[in-house]
């Protein structure tokens, strides 16, 4: 699980993934904390908020997580948007693993996750929800996944942490924080859903 | 957890780890062939190349479908249109075409061991499709992934294998497979269709069908190979059918809630009745439609660059 969550956005070393796995991520020596609960919770009632006004209402609006961060924080999102407007907007699940640019050159293939976007698209207002927003090459690959699952109206960009380095040209519609890490640095978002304490943090090489 | 294999020959050396990665990684294919533009990019610019010494119908257009589905270029290569009657060798053959690029090589051949000898000679990825009488892996997967897909699980399954067990790939490669996965399985069949020793491999054999088929949750028939007749593996097809062949009545015997499989050709009214074949107990169109997802898993596992 944790392993999936992590190279989307990082090239997490074995040492960093094992470190995660076994939960004894808190005392590793360089980790620096950069967005709390609290500040996670506020960041995602802002996002709520901006997409609302952004998109004059719930009309036509869904919302689709990448897989697995991303899923989780559009169920927040979604939640929050149900406690402001009282709509329950559709939600799809996103594995772009299929669509990835590196499939070709990776010894082993990724595990695969299920792909669930269970309504038509076409023409809706799609709101993609990733954690972080690195090089851009995540949400490529998710654009590609939309289109060949139909035709929608318009895509938008939401992500809980933008941390710059892009190699495409690609730009979040909504930000939970812009957040300056130089390249070698590794951003994890941690939530309560993987058994975690909801934070951000820094971990230095 | 990574499918760390060249080539997929057999089921007997995969654990029950690898066989679990295959069902579940079929799983995110399953829902990809229910989509309206049932193709993804993952194997663009990979080459397939479905090399079939042997009349197939059903596998090898699921394998051209599955590589088609994942964006590689699939070359069919059959031997009455090749030089392969112009004598040339099996490994050859493969030489060429791994010459111009290949990168799986999905082989069926009617010599048991034919895609080992294929595997050793190439440096391409080698998927065994069916040779001889040894394993019919994809087929095996694809009917572990029916059974899973109908909520059983394979832990004190209890399975009936009925037919030709013999001559039987199919046979073979479900039952390293599901005996691997803690299923209990009966072999039914004349024992001039029994293999020797068989019960070596953890199965019981039966030879009274009504006995097998009593209690199982999964009965898996086999083609009766009509051109056998007149080999002294049975009498008459007539006397197969009364004796072997699935009627309603039989299927009463096993649970409530079994399946009936079937790897496909049936021969309606010989070993299988049409309305069992066409019962809502059938999964035989099922096996059909998985057998793709469950080729794209294995195509998608076996494409790491190696």
């Amino acid at each position: 699980m944790a392993r999936r969550f992590f190279y989307a956005h990082s090239v997490a070393s074995l040492r960093t993934i094992m470190a995660t796995k076994q939960g004894v991520m808190k005392e590793w020596a360089d980790e620096k904390l950069v967005m709390d609960a609290g500040d996670i919770a506020r960041a995602l009632t802002r996002i709520a908020h901006e997409i609302l006004e952004h998109n004059k209402g719930v009309n036509n609006l869904t919302l689709v997580g990448i897989r697995t961060g991303g899923v989780h924080l559009a169920h927040r999102l979604v939640k929050r948007i149900h406690s402001i407007e009282g709509v329950q907007v559709p939600i799809g699940e996103l594995d772009i693993t299929l669509y990835r640019d590196d499939l070709a050159l990776r010894k082993n293939q990724p595990v695969l996750r299920k792909t669930s976007v269970p309504f038509d698209l076409t023409d809706k207002v799609v709101v993609l929800v990733d954690d972080v927003l690195f090089t851009g090459r995540t949400i490529r690959a998710a654009m590609d996944s939309l289109m060949d699952l139909g035709r929608p109206g318009e895509i938008q960009l939401a992500v809980l942490v933008d941390r710059g380095h892009r190699q495409l040209p690609i730009k979040a519609t909504y930000i939970g924080k812009n957040l300056p890490t130089s390249r070698e640095e590794k951003v994890q978002v941690l939530l309560e859903e993987n058994g975690e304490d909801d934070r951000v943090v820094i971990a230095k090489p | 957890m990574s499918l760390k294999r060249k080539d997929l020959l057999s089921l007997a050396p995969l654990s029950v780890d690898e066989i679990t990665l295959v069902l579940e990684t079929a799983d995110s294919f399953k829902e990809v062939t229910g989509r309206e533009i049932k193709k993804v990019p993952a194997l663009r610019g990979k080459t397939v190349v479905n090399l079939f010494f042997e009349p197939s119908t059903r596998t090898r257009t699921s394998f051209e479908l599955a590589a088609k589905r994942l964006s590689a270029d699939v070359i069919n290569f059959s031997p009455s249109s090749s030089s392969v009657v112009k004598g040339e060798t099996l490994l050859d053959t493969a030489r060429n075409i791994e010459a111009m690029q290949a990168d799986i090589i999905v082989l069926r051949h009617s010599s048991a061991g034919a895609a080992e000898t294929l595997a050793r000679g190439v440096k391409s990825s080698v998927i065994n499709a069916g040779d001889g009488w040894h394993e019919h892996p994809t087929q095996a997967l694809l009917d572990l992934y029916t059974i899973r897909e109908r909520g059983l699980g394979f832990e004190g399954l209890r399975v009936a294998i009925v037919g030709d067990v013999a001559h039987s790939r199919v046979a073979r490669s479900n039952i390293y497979a599901l005996t691997k996965l803690g299923a209990k399985v009966r072999l039914v069949g004349p024992p001039t269709m029994m293999p020797w020793g068989v019960e070596k491999l953890g199965v019981k054999v039966y030879s009274n069908m009504d006995e097998g088929l009593r209690g199982v949750n999964v009965i898996m028939m086999l083609r009766l190979q009509l051109e056998r007749q007149g080999r002294a593996l049975f009498p008459t097809i007539r006397e197969y059918a009364r004796l072997y062949g699935l009627t309603a009545e039989r299927v009463k015997l096993a649970d409530a809630g079994a399946i009936v499989m079937h790897p496909g050709p049936i021969n309606r009214g010989v070993e299988i009745a049409p309305d069992v074949a066409d019962s809502l107990s059938s999964v035989i169109l099922d096996q059909v439609a998985n057998g793709v997802a469950v080729r794209m898993g294995i195509l998608y596992l076996m494409s790491g660059a190696g």
